[in-house]
């Protein structure tokens, strides 16, 4: 664990710099979204892509996961998966009950990899 | 879970606060758990605390929080770093247009919606585009100010738990948490299946989303995202015309 400490200046120039190209999305965004038409075919246009990266994002956290989550086979990330879509239709679109059994499958896994490892 | 039925909130306060409880305690739990594996990836890096909660604070959205602090490590340099954070981050230009005509009030002044464009992040976008339609149009930008501090909060407190305490949680616990994150987004877009242009799009973007992060990892989501929404926007253009 860390003990409190200040970060370097530097850290914190990058992390402007981060914050800048961060807001400049929604900012543009803003000022362009003040200019379509709502009901028009460009505005269904962005409206379909922006659904589109949020499902790739999904697939890519599943499937291509950054850090400790690559411990966890692909098998059973895609099966976490699965149960968690299972359980939510079942108990009538329930967003709690769909995360806790996927998230269980995940820990399920992970025990049985540390019994098996010992 | 589920949005419970509230009865629609009256005034800009009573709107705020209606957002605020409806991000209070499952969104707030799985985003704040998304947090603390950032937390605990900036104190496992000797970077600071200051630093994470700077970084969370200004420039909320997590892929660009993780590409700058990544960079900043390997020693890049600011113009890689700015280009890597606005790739990263694309995504909340279309979410933004989209969300514009939702929670726009023709004649308040510009600077506030420039301002609440800070908050738009998936989370809080997704519970907005879900919830708004069914308020007034003069509550919705409170509602979503509302839903986002809340979890811009839980994201402050999950950076700042994941940096102290991240080590001393057991790793099904850590794994499981982490995870919550893609469940949660997932499931959260199964909610609301009524439009089939956006039906499409979540289908197409998808099935294109692996094979086109295996062939350009940096450009994949993005290549995904354009190519699987002009199809979907293609195809319900072409039905629509053929329905009458």
């Amino acid at each position: 664990m860390n003990e409190f400490a200040f970060s370097d200046a530097q850290a914190f120039v990058a992390a402007t710099v981060a914050a800048a190209a961060t807001y400049f999305w929604r900012g543009f965004g803003v000022a362009i979204g003040g200019r379509i038409d709502p009901k028009g075919w460009v505005f269904e246009w962005f409206a379909c892509v922006a659904y589109a990266v949020l499902a790739a994002l999904v697939v890519r956290l599943i499937v291509f996961p950054a850090g400790e989550l690559t411990g966890i086979p692909l098998v059973a990330r895609l099966g976490a998966a699965a149960i968690a879509l299972a359980v939510y239709f079942t108990f009538r679109r329930s967003i709690f009950f769909g995360c806790l059994s996927g998230a269980l499958a995940i820990a399920a896994t992970a025990l049985w990899q540390a019994r098996t490892m010992l | 879970m589920h949005e419970p039925d509230l009865p629609p909130p009256t005034g800009t306060r009573a709107a705020f606060f209606a957002g605020v409880r409806a991000a209070a305690l499952a969104p707030s739990m799985v985003l704040g758990a998304s947090y603390v594996g950032f937390g605990s990836f900036v104190s496992a890096h000797g970077l600071g605390l200051d630093y994470a909660m700077f970084n969370t604070l200004t420039a909320w959205a997590l892929p660009g929080q993780l590409a700058v602090t990544e960079l900043y490590l390997a020693g890049s340099g600011l113009l890689a770093i700015a280009l890597a954070v606005a790739l990263a981050n694309m995504r909340l230009a279309p979410m933004t247009v989209v969300m514009m005509p939702v929670v726009h009030m023709p004649g308040r002044p510009t600077w506030r919606i420039y301002a609440a464009a800070n908050y738009v992040a998936v989370t809080c976008w997704a519970m907005t585009m879900m919830t708004a339609p069914r308020l007034a149009r003069e509550d919705r930008l409170a509602w979503f100010v509302g839903c986002a501090i809340m979890l811009w909060g839980a994201s402050l407190a999950g950076t700042a738990v994941g940096f102290y305490a991240a080590e001393l949680l057991p790793r099904p616990l850590t794994l499981a948490l982490v995870f919550l994150n893609p469940l949660y987004f997932m499931l959260l877009f199964l909610q609301d299946l009524r439009d089939r242009a956006r039906l499409n799009a979540l289908v197409f973007g998808a099935a294109l989303g692996a094979p086109l992060h295996l062939l350009t990892p940096e450009w994949g989501l993005l290549l995904a995202g354009v190519a699987g929404g002009t199809l979907a926007a293609y195809v319900s253009r072409r039905a629509r015309a053929r329905a009458g």
